[in-house]
């Protein structure tokens, strides 16, 4: 669980994050989304009691940020933004330290489980050095994992991989949210998002939304039901509008985009009324809109 | 109270992961090797080559406070030899001041630049565990450096050189000068070089300015050299016991200066 109440932090003049309110519940999965330079790092640094919040409370696990910091870095784990492994130690070297200074109770056979699930387990003894980026990956994302935090951070965790690499992080990253764990991802993969986060919060400074990607998508641009016409009439739009009191119709060549609160209902009669009018209607579906969309335009762009 | 396990576990992965550096590796047996072998071979150069004249001439330039180290009943050979024995067992003391500092200098930067402090900081290590882990690392090696070196050096003096010098370098002032002077001065120098290596964002940049800890003990050696300081038990202790208490103050104030949160944000 992850609770923040105005949480800021200020290097010298920049407000790096401003007055952030956020709540994680046990259990979710919550992509932290935006723009370079938003402060979703520095926000992952507060909530691991790596840095000091300058104003506002968090707490994490049940522990407050900047009073019981050593207990946060307990029941957490960390997957920065770069794997930082040491890169004259084996696999399982690199593992078996963190293991230890985690004071895991049996610190080989927690490597060998991690190992073993991420599929290093037949290169533990190369060294680190001699892995690719994707392995280098899986090995940080082990090394998070090893004390079973209650908590994971991970910190762009599929950037820079591979397709098959990224997939298989995306995977791992599923079955952990199966496993119940709180898992707060800070990414640019807006179609990793979706398919991963139970609910996102798009952040710049502060967080400007957050909820389900489907609500958000629901929440910004309603529902949007495309009509392909074999040809344009004059103030059709205009008159459909009227007709079922449409709060947005709009003309994008021979095609008409009509927001409608419950399609399921509403689409035969709009069909109906087309044909009345005098269009041809050839085809009828429901435009997608992804989380791309919702994120460009909270953004404004 | 620091956990003294987790210091261990630090000082074992610095030491797999440091010597496996060949020029870590290198500096901390080269070192002391070269110190060893310079005073042996002059020794058993000037022992071998000095005549009566030459000796005569040289014990009379001889600050009159060397004469104290000389037994009373040696020639001016032996002293000569005795002195130059006891300059050359100086050079124990630059041993554990300059094996540490690559090694340490690079222990906080080198993390930094290779991106491993961050997941290591997010550990439950506490400032004091992950420092002293990191100098104990440094400061192990350069003191069993110098004590096998300067070990060495006795048994090789012991055998090319005369009994007076074997005894002068048996006394109490090198027990105390290599046996705690020594480990002191890596300390000194240990913890210097971990203060300078996390507030600095280069490790060339470490390494420069810790090369600066020598200084002192060059200072001594040349006083030493000129009689200005007469190499005595009492100021071997004297020296122990000031050094005790700014290593002391050093270790302190290495842990008080290191900012996690400056490191991890200032630092690019």
């Amino acid at each position: 669980m992850i609770s923040t109440t105005q949480l800021q932090k200020n290097f010298g003049k920049n407000i790096a994050v401003d007055k952030l309110n956020l709540e994680v519940p046990s259990g979710q999965v919550f992509g932290f989304l935006g723009p370079n330079g938003a402060g979703k790092t520095t926000t992952v640094r507060m909530l691991t009691s790596l840095i000091a919040p300058t104003a506002g409370t968090a707490w994490v696990n049940g522990f407050q940020v900047g009073k019981q910091d050593e207990a946060i870095r307990r029941t957490v784990g960390v997957l920065t933004e770069s794997p930082g492994l040491y890169d004259h130690l084996s696999a399982e070297e690199n593992l078996l330290l963190y293991a230890r200074l985690y004071e895991v109770e049996k610190p080989q056979q927690a490597v060998e489980k991690y190992l073993r699930m991420l599929a290093l387990w037949e290169r533990r003894f190369e060294k680190a050095s001699t892995f690719s980026k994707g392995m280098k990956q899986k090995l940080a994302i082990a090394r998070a994992l090893l004390h079973e935090p209650k908590t994971i951070f991970l910190d762009e965790p599929t950037s820079g991989l591979d397709p098959s690499a990224s997939r298989l992080v995306r995977d791992f990253i599923a079955e952990l949210r199966n496993l119940g764990r709180t898992i707060f991802i800070c990414t640019h993969n807006l179609d990793e998002a979706e398919r991963l986060c139970d609910v996102v919060g798009v952040f710049k400074q502060k967080i400007l939304v957050q909820d389900s990607p489907s609500a958000l998508r629901k929440q910004l641009f309603g529902r949007q039901v495309v009509f392909h016409l074999k040809q344009m009439l004059p103030a059709l739009a205009e008159t459909l509008g009227q007709q079922f009191n449409l709060p947005a119709v709009e003309i994008l060549d021979n095609k008409l985009i009509v927001t409608v609160a419950d399609p399921e209902n509403e689409n035969p009669a709009i069909v109906r009324a087309l044909v009345e009018l005098g269009a041809e209607v050839q085809f009828v579906g429901e435009i997608r809109h992804s989380l791309e969309d919702v994120y460009l335009r909270l953004l404004g762009n | 109270m620091p956990n003294l396990s987790k210091i261990q576990i630090l000082v074992q992965k610095e030491w797999k992961e440091v010597f496996k550096h060949k020029i870590v590796l290198f500096s901390t047996i080269f070192l002391p090797i070269l110190l060893t072998i310079i005073p042996l071979v002059s020794l058993y150069v000037i022992g071998a080559s000095m005549d009566g004249n030459t000796v005569g001439e040289i014990s009379d330039s001889l600050p009159p406070a060397w004469r104290l180290l000389c037994p009373q009943d040696s020639t001016d050979s032996e002293c000569f030899q005795v002195f130059m024995a006891n300059q050359y067992a100086l050079l124990f003391l630059l041993v554990p001041l300059i094996i540490p500092t690559s090694f340490a200098a690079y222990s906080i930067v080198g993390e930094k630049v290779t991106r491993s402090l961050e997941p290591l900081l997010a550990t439950p290590i506490r400032t004091s565990e992950l420092l002293l882990g990191k100098m104990f690392a440094a400061l192990i090696p350069a003191v069993i450096a110098t004590w096998a070196g300067f070990a060495i050096y006795l048994v090789g003096a012991s055998l090319v050189s005369v009994p007076p010098v074997v005894k002068s370098l048996f006394s109490p002032i090198w027990l105390v000068g290599v046996g705690i002077l020594a480990p002191l001065l890596s300390l000194l120098s240990v913890s210097l070089s971990v203060m300078v290596s996390s507030r600095v964002s280069d490790p060339r940049v470490a390494g420069q300015l810790t090369g600066v800890v020598v200084l002192p003990v060059i200072g001594f050696f040349v006083s030493s050299m000129l009689g200005v300081l007469v190499l005595k038990t009492s100021l071997m202790l004297g020296a122990s016991v000031f050094l005790l208490v700014v290593d002391v103050a050093l270790v302190w104030g290495a842990i008080s200066l290191f900012q996690r949160e400056t490191i991890l944000t200032r630092w690019k």
